[in-house]
């Protein structure tokens, strides 16, 4: 390396970092594992060292209803922001010529991501809503003759918020493994006669699948603990694990809120460390 | 580019019809909005528009129609430029101190890597319940500017990582060679090389911040940030001034985005100047 500064100097650079991790990461969580074993009342938390609130928690079978509702909604982004992120990672990145358009294009993906995730929720009730445009148009156009109500409020509105709003989380690290392929594989595979469909399956999507690995673990853990996104648009009708976490933080049940937020921990963790298997990622910075 | 053309292929003409629908896609509702926000005085949520008029935008400005528009939005802009300020420092500090191994770096590592996955409403849980535990009163320059940090500390790391991993050491030992001191190789050589990308993480963490509602759910305290004030408006307001009030906070994240870029392109050309 070029500085030859001692190695006192790295733990004085890196200190305010590792600070606030530790003040506002670990020590929180720590505190949320201890109050999960807290008695609670109306009013207050009570210090304690019990195990209701897990056996409360898990053995309701609402939690386990509202584990699979999560796990569907996770699901169904999951696929419909993997094939659209693929997609248009391919596109930009094998079938735009020229980098500046490139740039261009990739910029004009990214601008929504800079604002504000409940007013892009919100942006979809004209859209939506029981006399939205889109009912408006299916009516005119004679496909259907009552307004579809299924459109707003529901597990569809839910599924298409969060595509909408996190399939970016997909195109960027896959464009950014896309980039790194050199294009002479691709040239090898098309001498050695491989058709455009088999070159993309037997050369692309594997050395793409850092980049997959990377958007999965973003959109899986963001949907996995996502609140807001359910509650708006489902309007009150379903439920998810943060659904139920914020519920509980509402009514000031912090331990139960604690043990949940425990589990759900629990679950995302289980899920990143199976899909880290398939990336180192230092590697791909 | 006229030379290397060859003949675009039918998927080429399909792909971009997908990225056409996709763009439309990622707009299209941002757009709906933008139109019904200038709706009439009379006019409601949906189609068709009922005249035109800056009503909506009057309104956003009256305590008694929309709560406290004008104090969430100072202290979402004030705690967004905390934030940007403290990230930009202290990623481009981990980023000097991760060129070299260190006792303890992976463990940083992981804890960005944690900081980012662990969901938000975990974040404003543990940091309530801490605050509450200890007695302090969460406020929005205290407990939510940490649970922001540990939002945009990850992002500003990584985006560190990828600069310093691409950047060629040789400039620094020329400077060194040439009797610059740490400091003075840091100012007139690295600092001028990474400006760009700092500008990115100032970016970045500005936005992460502003936008930022499941972090500052339970650590805001008494006074609400921009993104709690509307969520708690969508629960309560039926009339479009919730549009009238997207318009102008998206229409802000454009200001910021353009600034960015704007300063990215005169750094980029004043470099090129120089050179």
């Amino acid at each position: 390396m070029a500085f030859d500064t001692s190695k006192r100097s790295s733990y004085f650079l890196i200190t305010p970092m590792a600070a606030i991790f530790a003040v506002f990461l670990v020590i929180p969580l720590l505190t949320i594992v201890i109050v999960s074993f807290w008695d609670y009342d109306e009013y207050r938390i009570l210090p304690d060292f019990i195990l209701e609130n897990y056996s409360y928690l898990l053995g309701s079978s609402v939690t386990w209803k509202i584990y699979l509702n999560t796990l569907k909604y996770a699901a169904l982004t999951w696929v419909f922001t993997l094939s659209i992120g693929f997609t248009v990672a391919y596109f930009l990145a094998f079938h735009v010529r020229s980098l500046t358009w490139q740039i261009v294009l990739f910029m004009l993906c990214t601008i929504p991501f800079w604002t504000s995730n409940i007013i892009r929720m919100i942006s979809w009730i004209p859209f939506l809503g029981r006399n939205g445009l889109l009912n408006s148009a299916l009516i005119n156009l004679g496909i259907v003759d009552q307004p579809l109500e299924f459109l707003l409020f529901s597990d569809f509105a839910v599924v298409l918020a969060d595509v909408h709003l996190y399939t970016l989380f997909m195109v960027v690290p896959i464009f950014n493994s896309m980039m790194r392929i050199d294009r002479s594989l691709i040239e090898a595979a098309r001498d050695a006669g491989a058709s455009g469909f088999e070159t993309l399956k037997s050369v692309i999507v594997p050395l793409s699948k850092p980049g997959i690995a990377i958007g999965s673990i973003f959109v899986i853990t963001v949907v996995m603990g996502d609140f807001i996104t359910v509650r708006l648009m489902s309007g009150g009708q379903s439920a998810s694990v943060g659904l139920q976490i914020s519920n509980e933080i509402g009514l000031l049940q912090y331990p139960a809120a604690a043990a949940s937020a425990v589990v759900l921990l629990i679950t995302v963790l289980l899920i990143v460390t199976g899909l880290l298997r398939l990336v180192d990622i230092r590697k791909e910075l | 580019m006229a030379i290397t053309r060859e003949r675009r292929s039918t998927s080429f003409y399909i792909l971009a019809a997908f990225f056409t629908l996709f763009v439309l896609f990622l707009y299209g509702p941002m757009l709906t909005i933008f139109i019904l926000s200038f709706q009439g005085e009379n006019g409601g949520l949906t189609f068709p528009m009922n005249g035109f008029s800056f009503h909506w935008f009057g309104n956003l400005f009256e305590q008694q129609a929309v709560g406290d528009f004008g104090g969430s939005f100072t202290r979402s802009l004030k705690l967004g430029l905390i934030v940007m300020v403290v990230t930009v420092v202290v990623s481009f500090m981990a980023g000097l101190a991760f060129r070299k191994r260190f006792r303890g770096d992976s463990v940083i590592f992981y804890l960005a890597i944690a900081s980012l996955i662990v969901p938000s409403i975990l974040i404003s849980l543990g940091i309530g319940l801490l605050f509450n535990i200890i007695e302090w009163q969460p406020q929005w320059f205290t407990s939510a500017l940490g649970a922001h940090l540990t939002w945009t500390f990850p992002f500003g790391l990584l985006i560190m990582f990828a600069v310093f991993n691409r950047f060629d050491p040789s400039y620094e030992e020329a400077a060194r060679d040439l009797g610059a001191s740490n400091w003075q190789t840091i100012q007139y050589v690295v600092l001028p090389m990474v400006g760009p990308s700092l500008i990115g993480v100032a970016m970045f963490s500005f936005t992460l911040s502003y936008d930022e509602f499941a972090r500052t759910l339970m650590t805001a305290g008494a006074l609400n940030t921009l993104p709690l004030e509307i969520y708690g408006m969508t629960t309560n307001v039926t009339t479009p001034v919730l549009y009238a009030l997207g318009t102008v906070t998206t229409g802000f994240s454009f200001l910021v985005i353009g600034i960015a870029l704007g300063s990215v392109m005169i750094l980029r050309r004043r470099k090129g100047q120089k050179a």
